[in-house]
């Protein structure tokens, strides 16, 4: 039972990484961008809400008010990160998935010079420990604190408030119902009199801001508050958007998808712990493969009935017909 | 002074290269139902977009009820109480009928949206005026009818005044029709003013009070219904005398050529067959007719037919010769022509010249290969040869850019290619989609032209009167099964369109024929 309690505890904080980088995408797809530089920007917010934290672990502050400050300067600058992409995309009608690629190479390649040229280190690398051993009151409940409210970090009940915030908006607001009308049919949204170039605009920084916080929450939740060009958030923006197609573009089933992968990774990760996996006596390495292979066999038996926003990819003018 | 509601006046609108509308006025009476008439590229769509709000004309002045107003998006439009059933239909397949309806004017509770409200009032609207909708149901899942009566709800809802009808009834059953007139008749006596754009005369004398008809972008002028006929509202279109019959003599059928047996081919949306035990024979010196509404197995059937897709049962024979498992080029060298659906998509390459266009099939034989190598020479001449007989017009000659023409001229290269190309059997697929009235009349003509020379021609068109006037003999497909097989000299429209709703079927027996 302790074997299960420490795989779920330690899932959830990956889960929110990918959950949250998931429904940004999701944003940004169902507006009709697609957003394949989710990677880039979820590196840029990690690394730069770590900057943030080392610049400040030194004051008085609460390390969890740190927690927070840095989550929302990492939305920041995935929102402003996610601008060149908007613009890219929206203004110029350029092609969305060389923009994603082309963004994607330039994050890493900026993080790595400018640590060279300010710490002569690869990333930078905080000292503050933002881990939650037992939330007051809600840990004591039996069984459900051991899962959800010992060993973990605030980044997982934000993540979830998030998720909550975000389905309402999805699909209960105009807005939401605006957003799914450009993804799909951006001529009808048009004829309306929606402007789908703000709302694509508006789904775009959303998943700034959404990608963002996930890299930084990553940074918090998995890589222990640091951040490096080299490994970058090893790949955890393009699972998200597997987590995000596997999810259907749908907030709920996303949150499935994204515990799914975050389960697998754990458990890969974990191998040590669980006598079964244990005793088979296979490399470890294989294992840490677990969450990658998986997403190419899932999305090769999903992709078939999977069904993309339609006009997701095609930049919007308003002169064809 | 007469009571306009909209006047459009002095309007003018130019494209890259077009003169899409020029200089061009329309006048709307309050309560009348006003046709808009005119060929393909006339400029009606464009006129229509212009007051709506879609594009902004370069001269000319929009007046609504004698004051001037500016447009300049489809908001504008709507606060004038001007709303529009557009071609293809501006609906998101995903949302339910209601989604649809309230996109755009949402009415709120507190931040969200209130779909109790908005329901009511859809459903008191699809009471009032007899349009039967489940608001619940997704748009994808309902059929084009329906889907129209969505989008003129959505009008309704926005308590529009002003109704733009562009096409509305190319999609529509003949039953369809009639109930699609009397839903405007009774908007008009409400009070409402119509303005219908078609191209089809026969709807405009059954429902219109006024007609206004545009030619190549220019304002030919508005008639009163009452005083004019069909044969004078056509020459107005198209600026000659044209003639509605089809030229042809009798149909002098020889041998079988395509045999159809049993053929059923899976769908690919659903888990049902799309075409269901499908026979029929064609024989050389005919000109057979599938009619159907669209989707309803047509598609499926002519790209197992022609080898784009796979059937899942059954076997076809194209003289004698089983085809069934032959590949495209196999039934090709075997005699098969066919001019596809989607010119786009099947027929052409849009990228490559005319020259390289007219010889996509042929490329490999020895008339225009040597050792591996294109002759480019030969390429040209073939080419040259076929843009004089065909009359294909294009900028550069034979290495004009197939993208670049027209889609008259476009579909005039496929037809030479694959009229010109060895055959025996020739599937035309919807051949004078999108086409204008003269482009049409010389399509038919080669069809009857290719019949008489002892060919067999397979003919699918969802266009009715195409059907009745070219065709020797007419099969209605409904739900993927052959529900009739009839003789167009002694059948109406409106039977034929009973056929094609489902609402009547013969039994079919083996070899094809119906009792």
């Amino acid at each position: 039972m302790d074997i299960f309690y420490y795989l779920i505890q330690n899932t959830l904080p990956v889960m929110v990484a990918l959950l949250l980088v998931a429904l940004g995408g999701m944003f940004s797809e169902r507006s009709g961008v697609i957003n394949i530089a989710l990677e880039g920007i979820m590196l840029f917010g990690a690394y730069i809400g770590c900057l943030f934290v080392y610049f400040i672990e030194k004051s008085s502050l609460p390390s969890q008010i740190i927690l927070l400050l840095g989550m929302v300067v990492a939305a920041c600058a995935g929102l402003v990160f996610s601008l060149l992409l908007s613009m890219a995309a929206v203004n110029m009608k350029a092609d969305q998935t060389i923009v994603g690629t082309a963004l994607n190479m330039l994050v890493p390649a900026g993080v790595l010079l400018f640590s060279k040229m300010f710490f002569m280190s690869d990333g930078v690398t905080t000292n503050i420990n933002f881990y939650v051993r037992n939330v007051p009151v809600l840990g004591k409940i039996p069984i459900l604190g051991e899962l959800f409210f010992q060993n973990t970090y605030i980044s997982v009940y934000i993540g979830i408030l998030i998720l909550i915030l975000a389905t309402v908006v999805f699909y209960k607001t105009s807005f939401g119902l605006h957003l799914r009308a450009c993804g799909e049919h951006p001529q009808a949204a048009d004829s309306v009199g929606i402007n789908v170039y703000r709302m694509r605009y508006a789904g775009v920084s959303i998943s700034g801001i959404l990608g963002g916080i996930g890299g930084f929450f990553y940074a918090v939740g998995v890589t222990n508050g640091n951040s490096n060009g080299h490994t970058g958030v090893a790949g955890f923006g393009f699972l998200a958007l597997a987590v995000m197609i596997f999810g259907q573009w749908k907030p709920i089933k996303i949150l499935f998808a994204a515990l799914f992968f975050a389960f697998l990774r754990t458990m890969a990760y974990s191998v040590a712990l669980i006598p079964f996996l244990k005793s088979l006596n296979i490399n470890q390495t294989y294992y840490k493969m677990l969450p990658y292979v998986a997403t190419m066999v899932v999305l090769a038996f999903t992709s078939k009935k999977s069904r993309a926003p339609k006009a997701e990819g095609i930049p919007y003018d308003k002169g064809m017909r | 002074m007469e009571n306009y509601i909209i006047e459009m006046l002095h309007i003018t609108k130019e494209f890259p290269g077009i003169l899409a509308n020029d200089d061009i006025t329309l006048r709307l009476r309050k309560g009348e139902i006003h046709a808009l008439l005119g060929e393909n590229g006339a400029g009606k769509s464009t006129l229509m977009s212009v007051l709506f709000g879609l594009y902004q004309a370069e001269k000319g002045e929009i007046r609504k009820s004698g004051k001037p107003v500016k447009i300049n998006n489809p908001n504008d439009a709507n606060g004038l109480g001007i709303g529009m059933v557009h071609q293809h239909f501006k609906l998101v397949d995903i949302f339910t009928v209601l989604e649809n309806i309230i996109l755009g004017v949402e009415p709120k509770k507190m931040g969200f949206i209130d779909k109790k409200e908005a329901r009511e009032k859809v459903i008191n609207l699809s009471r009032q005026y007899g349009l039967k909708v489940n608001p619940d149901e997704l748009i994808e899942k309902i059929s084009v009818g329906m889907q129209q009566r969505v989008e003129i709800l959505k009008m309704l809802y926005r308590e529009n005044e002003i109704l733009i009808f562009d096409e509305p009834t190319a999609v529509l059953t003949p039953q369809e029709i009639d109930e699609l007139m009397d839903i405007m008749r009774g908007f008009a006596k409400e009070g409402k003013s119509i303005l219908f754009i078609t191209h089809k005369l026969n709807e405009i004398m059954a429902v219109a009070d006024r007609c206004t008809v545009l030619r190549k972008g220019k304002c030919i002028g508005t008639v009163d219904i009452k005083d004019t006929t069909k044969e004078e509202l056509s020459k107005m279109m198209v600026g000659r005398d044209v003639s509605f019959k089809v030229d042809k003599k009798e149909a002098e059928m020889k041998e079988v050529i395509l045999k159809v047996q049993n053929v059923t081919v899976p769908s690919h949306s659903h888990k049902n067959n799309a075409v269901k035990n499908v026979t029929f024979e064609v024989h050389a010196g005919e000109i057979v007719g599938i009619a159907g509404i669209d989707g309803n197995g047509q598609t499926e059937f002519i790209n197992a037919l022609t080898g784009l897709d796979k059937m899942s049962n059954g076997y076809i024979t194209l003289c004698d010769k089983d085809i069934t498992k032959a590949t495209i080029r196999g039934r090709s060298k075997s005699g098969m022509s066919h001019i596809p659906e989607d010119r786009h998509k099947h027929g052409l390459v849009l990228d490559y010249s005319l020259e390289e266009n007219m010889v996509l099939q042929r490329y490999w034989q020895s008339e225009f290969e040597n050792k591996g190598f294109i002759r480019k020479m030969k390429v040209r001449s073939y080419a040259e040869d076929l843009i004089t007989r065909f009359d294909i017009r294009s900028s550069q000659g034979p290495v004009t850019i197939a993208r670049s023409m027209s889609g008259g001229n476009q579909q005039k290269v496929i037809v030479a290619r694959e009229i010109d190309k060895e055959h025996k059997l020739l599937i035309a697929v919807q051949p004078t989609r999108g086409l204008d009235v003269g482009a049409i009349e010389n399509i038919h003509r080669q069809l009857v032209a290719t019949r008489d020379a002892g060919k067999a021609v397979l003919l699918v068109s969802l266009e009715l009167d195409e059907v009745m006037n070219v065709s020797d003999r007419i099969l209605v497909m409904y739900e993927g099964e052959i529900v009739g097989e009839l003789d167009p000299k002694k059948i109406t429209v409106q039977e034929l369109g009973l056929y094609m709703s489902g609402a009547k079927r013969d039994v079919v027996k083996e070899n094809g024929n119906a009792k």
